[in-house]
């Protein structure tokens, strides 16, 4: 067990190190994200605009629509994984991907603690940031979360982080069947945006559509996170909704587990 | 043979491998038809499903309702569609051409540099957005001239349009090539790339969203400084004419404003093209 962690610990450090490499490229990356929620808020402040002071959209307030926008954001910082399906499939596309089945280091551990070190160095850098633009927006919270509603909210933020991996760690593994998943990947990445919800709160959706985003995991990337803040979900429904979530995780890493085991069978180590 | 004319055969012969290149790979080609396409849609049902379920127009008193916003998107898409198809998988590969040195080869052939690099590659999948956009503009644009007091589109009308939607592209294409450029003095870029989408995120709204104690500083910005806001803005006011504009006084003359910003952006991305190259150092040869 103790290599093991040692291992692990190697790779986090390691990765870590890499990511801040490109300090400069990488704080100003951080600050540009910001740049997008502004003109979303903008956007639905005209639309509030238009409908009167104090109006609700399907039970939404200027004030939470702002704040649910913001917490999105969090959401996504935890559960977006930029880059990692095609990683993966580009190196079995270019043989690089011997490298893991030469030496005593599964795939699968290696790029979770690396994208988890990615993270890590992520809100290292964050932080600063997210605590300004939640301070400047500290009128927008109308409504704070108590002590079971934010240890729910931590989780779901967790989860999400989970579920984002390991579910495009899925897509980057039908590499092994197609070798060129750019098109698969668009398409996920099409649905994840509209239907993760950070462009707009997904019970807004009429029906059957609002029906069946409900049923999709790709929520629990952002829309469930920010309900559970704003204390949308409560009781039975936010239990449900965890233990949903947790069985998601749980199909996905499964999934990745049985893609890759099936996968390395088929592949046959193109490139030098 | 006039120089003119060799460069527009040079691009008929780039436009003409891209398409053998894509041809190559048909399942591929119509699978991104096809996303760019979805893509569209999905865009369009968050307006069509959410926000004009809930309001007439976006902002208080800016004339942009249904119709006029939907000539507004279509606008986009025919703009970032030319952008997409033709600039910008060259100048995503900026970057890397100069962090493994392979912008020797570039530099090595007797033509202009800029031309080479900025039109190499053309995204024919990408030209899909000019289909969807198309077919909503002139949906957009039946609706309009038959609304209550109707849009008048005349011939002049038709010509602006174009004619500012060129505009539009050129500053896109400016900050996109100036931006792809400074990564010969940063090394890597990717954020600065980054930058490109988010900043030109600003010019997919209506510029009338921008207002208030924030909002006017930034609409300053992006209009006068970063002249993002009037791409699409001026191009689908001439179109779509939301009635309340009619008595803005900015409005008479921001397009006079929008073609001379468009020269001065072409200009002075090409000065920061060149001033950057100067600087280029062959990093891996």
């Amino acid at each position: 067990m103790l290599p093991r962690l040692t291992t692990w610990w190697t790779i986090l450090r390691i990765s870590l190190q890499e990511r801040l490499v490109y300090r400069g490229d990488f704080a100003l990356g951080t600050l540009m994200r910001f740049l997008p929620i502004v003109t979303q808020i903008f956007l639905w402040y005209a639309i509030f605009a238009n409908l009167g002071t104090g109006v609700r959209i399907t039970g939404y307030t200027y004030e939470e629509l702002v704040v649910y926008l913001l917490l999105t954001m969090v959401a996504r910082a935890f559960s977006s994984m930029p880059g990692l399906a095609s990683t993966i499939a580009r190196q079995i596309r270019s043989g690089d991907i011997k490298k893991y089945l030469t030496q005593p280091v599964d795939l699968l551990g290696f790029m979770f603690l690396s994208r988890l070190a990615h993270k890590l160095a992520y809100y290292i850098v964050a932080i600063g940031p997210f605590a300004l633009v939640f301070f400047l927006c500290r009128n927008y919270f109308t409504h704070l979360p108590d002590a079971p509603q934010a240890a729910a909210f931590a989780a779901s933020l967790v989860l999400s982080f989970l579920l984002g991996f390991y579910l495009e760690a899925c897509i980057g593994m039908v590499g092994f069947w197609f070798l060129e998943v750019t098109s698969l990947l668009f398409v996920y990445m099409l649905f994840s945006f509209f239907l993760s919800g950070h462009m707009f709160p997904l019970d807004m959706l009429p029906q059957p559509f609002g029906e069946i985003v409900q049923y999709t995991p790709l929520q629990y990337l952002a829309f469930f996170p920010a309900q559970v803040f704003l204390g949308k979900i409560e009781g039975w429904a936010l239990v449900r909704g965890l233990l949903v979530e947790v069985a998601w995780v749980t199909f996905f890493i499964v999934l990745s587990r049985i893609l890759f085991h099936r996968g390395l069978k088929r592949y046959s180590g193109y490139g030098g | 043979m006039s120089p003119r004319l060799n460069y527009f055969r040079i691009f008929l012969t780039f436009a003409r491998n891209s398409i053998v290149r894509d041809m190559t790979f048909r399942a591929n080609f119509l699978i991104d038809c096809l996303s760019t396409i979805t893509w569209s849609l999905m865009d369009l049902g968050f307006y069509i499903l959410v926000v004009f379920r809930q309001t007439s127009q976006i902002g208080k008193d800016t004339g942009w309702g249904e119709w006029e916003f939907y000539t507004f998107l279509a606008t986009t898409k025919l703009i970032n569609g030319l952008v997409q198809a033709f600039f910008m998988p060259n100048c995503e590969e900026v970057s890397e051409l100069i962090r493994t040195g392979n912008l020797d080869f570039a530099l090595l052939k007797p033509i202009d540099t800029q031309f080479l690099i900025s039109l190499r590659k053309i995204d024919w999948p990408a030209l899909s957005h000019i289909g969807v956009g198309s077919i909503l503009l002139s949906i957009s644009v039946w609706h309009i001239t038959h609304r209550e007091d109707p849009a008048q589109i005349t011939l002049l009308t038709g010509v602006l349009y174009l004619f500012y939607i060129l505009c539009g592209v050129a500053i896109l294409y400016s900050l996109m090539i100036s931006l792809a450029a400074t990564s010969i003095w940063l090394g890597r870029n990717e954020s600065l790339y980054d930058f490109w989408f988010y900043i030109t995120n600003f010019s997919r709204y209506p510029m009338e969203i921008y207002s208030g104690r924030i909002g006017s500083p930034l609409r300053g910005v992006c209009t006068y400084i970063i002249p993002v806001l009037v791409v699409v803005n001026v191009p689908a006011r001439i179109l779509a004419q939301p009635l309340l504009l009619r008595s803005d006084s900015e409005a008479k003359w921001l397009p006079l404003f929008t073609a001379v910003a468009a020269l001065v952006c072409l200009a002075l991305s090409r000065w920061v093209f060149y001033t950057a190259l100067r600087s280029y150092r062959s990093a891996s040869s």
